[in-house]
């Protein structure tokens, strides 16, 4: 199979919209013939439902919460990247791109990083007409915040709830479509299958998780805004429901998925407190601006923080990266937290913890000015602990945060299923090896309000669509085999829970495929997954029916894709021997530790053609060039 | 520690419900409450017993999917906290807890302590936005907003739609949640040209939903996990009142 990207060439700042140009139009009055069907209500598929509905497409739209306000996109705390330069410190429309495209260590297509830096200017115009509050100077005027290691200041935000406002930005977008009767809205409804009729996605097969009932919608094209795949972890800052099974059944229809290796690793989480826990706790990292993060010099020191003189303390990132120190990328200050717990140096009950220290800060400072930056996170952080962090340093852990990889796209967002569009997280396009803060709800929003529908009407235009209705042989076959798999799982009723299996299998990935990644350990991850996976086919127990509200079924179905994925994910990072981003793979660093990437065997995208559960998926590589930022070694000593 | 739960059950809309006690020996005060109804679930599949049925998603206090009543307070007795981000270290040993869905009739019961709460959703659609279509904006910083509107505006805005407010109401009014969002718009220069209509069109909607009537109880804003303030209300019937007057603000 040949990738074909589109990526328009010529000079990289025209590409986009020579790009739009060069597409067909699809006339206003044809505009409502065709239905387009949008899985996933987070700010990809919120914004696109609703831009969709305003262009004058028929939208049918779909999320499996009871509301679509409810996308974990909802959670993002710290905010939005948009090269406004408003600050007059040098940013530009480059300065993001190439930020971005190092960032990614070099692993991301130029024309997909420069539109979104282009686009990024509109989405923030579009949010504030829509009446997001963002922060503001006494000027009246947007304020922004440095973040995520720029040096430039383009972060705008609403509070520690960019996330929420953005999202309820986008939900009100599309709830007026829904009352204009432009989208029809089905929450609680969870897409099961994908039905492709003649090569092209011409519809979804769903569940309705109130009644169980099973059915097909059919439409001229399907666009998945479904989310990444962070809970096949079992442990992570997603939701609880946040889940692959969209991604990964288009997947097994033909959609190829790309560099499922690229994981992020979110440094500052609120550690684990016991087998019970079934989530983790994000905290901005904007905290690290002014926290120390440290542990003893010691192993098994255990001692409260507060009674560690200063003589016995290991400031490790201060002493490794004198010029970032505690602000260096988050896979670099992931890897090290690991590394000093895996010397014995790590502290709280667990060992799975570093301090992150805010003592100096309150002496220079003062408590009211650390209230006044960080009082909802200290909050949170005293909710969730029981501990007083103005007393005693937080104690802080990794977590399994954001998948940069996801299904392959072309320039127009399509997978390389005809008709399948793939919008957000869901898609591998524009982060390459590692996302940088702040730059993911950009990159929905510009999929959804401005990248999708420039680039849908092109396809729908130039393609014709035979008249196909649920009961096209295809449908039929799609809504079987959905049937056939719940039944299997109902009917195994063995002796353990979904959950404990979900369990189990994320403990193999962290600690294969987590932090830091070797061969050997992969091999071992690769050969206990299958294991695994037979296993809970002979063994999981699912109580009740089909036909009725069942969580524990739902749950079922999802970790039952994870256990696929997560071979695909290991898979990926043995055969991706280098380090790159938040895949860092031991036997490939530099003589200081750092990830060493090689350019001249690993550039390009990996992608993944589905051959069969417990077959050998075939490998197709998308080569990437670059010809604006070139690739450098990133330092941050 | 042992903690006695009694959790309403009910297996769908048509089944009349009933109290169940349940008994944990050891629960880890570390837990969320939600962990340790997971403990229960885990527990009760074991037994091969039907899994209580509870709506959760994000639990880290924003989503707003998570809630139930807890010895009869929305979202349990810790103010400004969703039922998600309760930890059992505010209860002790022995305690008993009664659990139930919210009750209020424009929020239907699915199962257990899940609700429909998809009014909520229909009063948004009836005008809870402002209609800028995607392209027409014009540059960001073209409309300053005076900080401290934005600070009032920020706090509405921070509603996270979880129904607690019907919940505790005794009337079963939707007053706070829709006066948020009326709030949180009308106090932008952008929401000005459709706030008169917002209003009416919000309201009738809310009554058309069979949510009751405000009458200024405040048992709304006492258990808002978000702690949005009765002044939203005291908006949403002065814009009310205005545009059923004079049609415009």
């Amino acid at each position: 199979m040949e990738l074909n990207s589109k990526s328009p060439t010529g000079p990289i700042e025209t590409r986009w919209e020579r790009h739009c140009f060069n597409g067909k139009l699809v006339s206003p009055a044809n505009k409502r013939k065709h239905t387009i069907i949008m899985v996933g209500t987070g700010l990809a598929g919120g914004a696109a439902a609703a831009s969709l509905a305003e262009l004058g497409y028929n939208v049918k739209c779909f999320c499996f919460q009871d509301s679509p306000r409810r996308a974990h996109s909802i959670a993002a705390q710290g905010g939005i990247n948009a090269a406004k330069n408003y600050h007059n410190d040098g940013d530009s429309v480059y300065r993001l791109f190439y930020d971005t495209v190092k960032g990614g260590d070099f692993r991301a297509r130029e024309s997909n990083v420069y539109r979104l830096a282009q686009i990024s200017l509109n989405i923030i115009d579009q949010c504030v007409s829509q009446g997001v509050p963002f922060a503001r100077e006494y000027s009246g005027y947007l304020d922004n915040r440095s973040f995520g290691g720029a040096q430039v200041s383009r972060t705008f935000y609403a509070r520690g709830q960019t996330g929420q406002q953005l999202l309820l930005g986008a939900y009100q977008a599309l709830e007026r479509q829904i009352g204009n009767g432009a989208v029809t809205m089905l929450p609680r409804t969870e897409m099961l299958d994908l039905i492709v009729i003649d090569g092209k996605a011409r519809g979804i097969v769903t569940r309705n998780l109130v009644t169980g009932k099973v059915e097909s919608h059919l439409a001229d094209a399907v666009v998945l805004g479904t989310g990444g795949y962070g809970n096949v972890y079992y442990l992570s800052t997603n939701a609880k429901g946040s889940n692959a099974t969209a991604i990964w059944r288009a997947h097994k229809r033909g959609a190829l998925f790309a560099n499922p290796c690229f994981t992020q690793i979110h440094p500052t989480c609120i550690p684990v407190s016991g087998e019970y826990q079934s989530k983790l706790t994000l905290m901005s990292e904007s905290l690290r601006n002014d926290g120390r993060v440290w542990v003893p010099l010691k192993k098994g020191d255990k001692r409260p923080p507060s009674q560690i003189p200063e003589n016995e303390r290991d400031y490790y990132l201060e002493r490794k990266y004198p010029s970032f120190g505690n602000l260096v990328p988050r896979d670099v200050a992931s890897r090290n937290a690991k590394q000093v717990c895996d010397e014995g140096r790590g502290v709280g009950e667990t060992g799975l913890a570093v301090f992150l220290d805010f003592r100096d800060s309150i002496e220079r400072l003062g408590q009211p000015v650390i209230k006044e930056r960080y009082g909802n996170l200290f909050d949170m952080y005293e909710r969730i602990t029981g501990e007083d962090p103005y007393k005693e340093a937080m104690r802080i852990f990794p977590a399994m945060h954001y998948t940069m990889g996801g299904l392959w796209v072309d320039y127009n967002l399509m997978s390389t299923i005809p008709g399948l569009y793939v919008i957000g997280e869901a898609n591998f396009s524009d982060h390459g090896a590692n996302r940088l803060g702040a730059s993911a709800l950009m990159q929905g929003l510009g999929d959804g309000y401005f990248v999708l529908p420039n680039t849908i009407g092109d396809y729908l235009a130039s393609t014709k669509f035979e008249k196909v209705d649920g009961s096209h042989p295809a449908a039929l076959d799609a809504e079987r085999q959905v049937a056939e798999t719940t039944r299997r799982l109902l009917e195994t009723k063995g002796t353990r829970s979904v959950d404990s299996y979900h369990r189990e299998l994320g403990k193999i990935l962290w600690e294969y495929c987590g932090m830091a990644r070797n061969a050997t350990g992969l091999k071992v991850a690769l050969a206990k997954i299958p294991e695994l996976r037979e296993q809970y086919w002979r063994d999981v127990k699912v109580l009740g029916t089909g036909e009725e509200l069942n969580q524990s079924l739902e749950k079922a179905g999802r970790v039952a894709d994870f256990f696929e994925l997560a071979e695909l994910l290991c898979l990926d990072a043995l055969e991706r021997n280098e380090s790159c981003g938040g895949h860092f793979r031991e036997e490939y660093q530099t003589p200081e530790g750092e990830a060493a990437r090689d350019d001249e065997h690993y550039s390009y995208a990996a992608a993944w053609e589905f051959q069969g559960v417990g077959k050998r998926p075939v490998l197709h590589k998308e080569p990437l060039a670059f010809e604006y930022v070139h690739p450098s070694q990133r330092s941050y000593k | 520690m042992r903690i006695i739960l009694h959790i309403w059950r009910q297996r769908n809309a048509g089944d009349p419900g009933r109290m169940v006690r349940y008994e944990l020996p050891n629960v880890n005060q570390e837990m969320s409450f939600l962990e340790m109804l997971d403990v229960l679930n885990e527990d009760l599949i074991g037994r091969n017993e039907d899994p209580v049925a509870f709506d959760h998603d994000c639990r880290e206090g924003i989503c707003g999917t998570c809630g139930c009543m807890v010895n009869g307070m929305a979202h349990g007795p810790l103010p400004g906290t969703t039922l998600c981000q309760l930890h059992m270290r505010h209860f002790k040993d022995g305690d008993e807890l009664y659990l139930e869905p919210w009750r209020a009739k424009a929020f239907p019961v699915i199962k257990d302590l899940m609700v429909d709460r998809g009014a909520f959703d229909r009063i948004i659609a009836a005008g809870g936005y402002i209609s800028a279509a995607t392209g027409s904006a014009p540059d960001g910083n073209a409309i300053p907003v005076p900080k401290e509107d934005a600070e009032n505006s920020m706090d509405a805005a921070a509603c996270i739609g979880c129904g607690a407010c019907v919940a505790m109401c005794p009337n079963a009014s939707a007053a706070l949640f829709t006066g948020a969002k009326i709030a949180h718009l009308g106090l932008l220069p952008q929401g000005q040209p459709e706030r008169a209509r917002r209003a009416m069109a919000m309201v009738a909607q809310a009554k058309e939903e069979i949510f009751g009537s405000c009458s200024n109880i405040g048992e709304c804003e006492a258990v808002c996990p978000k702690e949005i303030k009765l002044e939203v209300i005291a908006r949403m019937n002065r814009d009310f009142i205005q545009a059923s007057l004079t049609g415009r603000m």
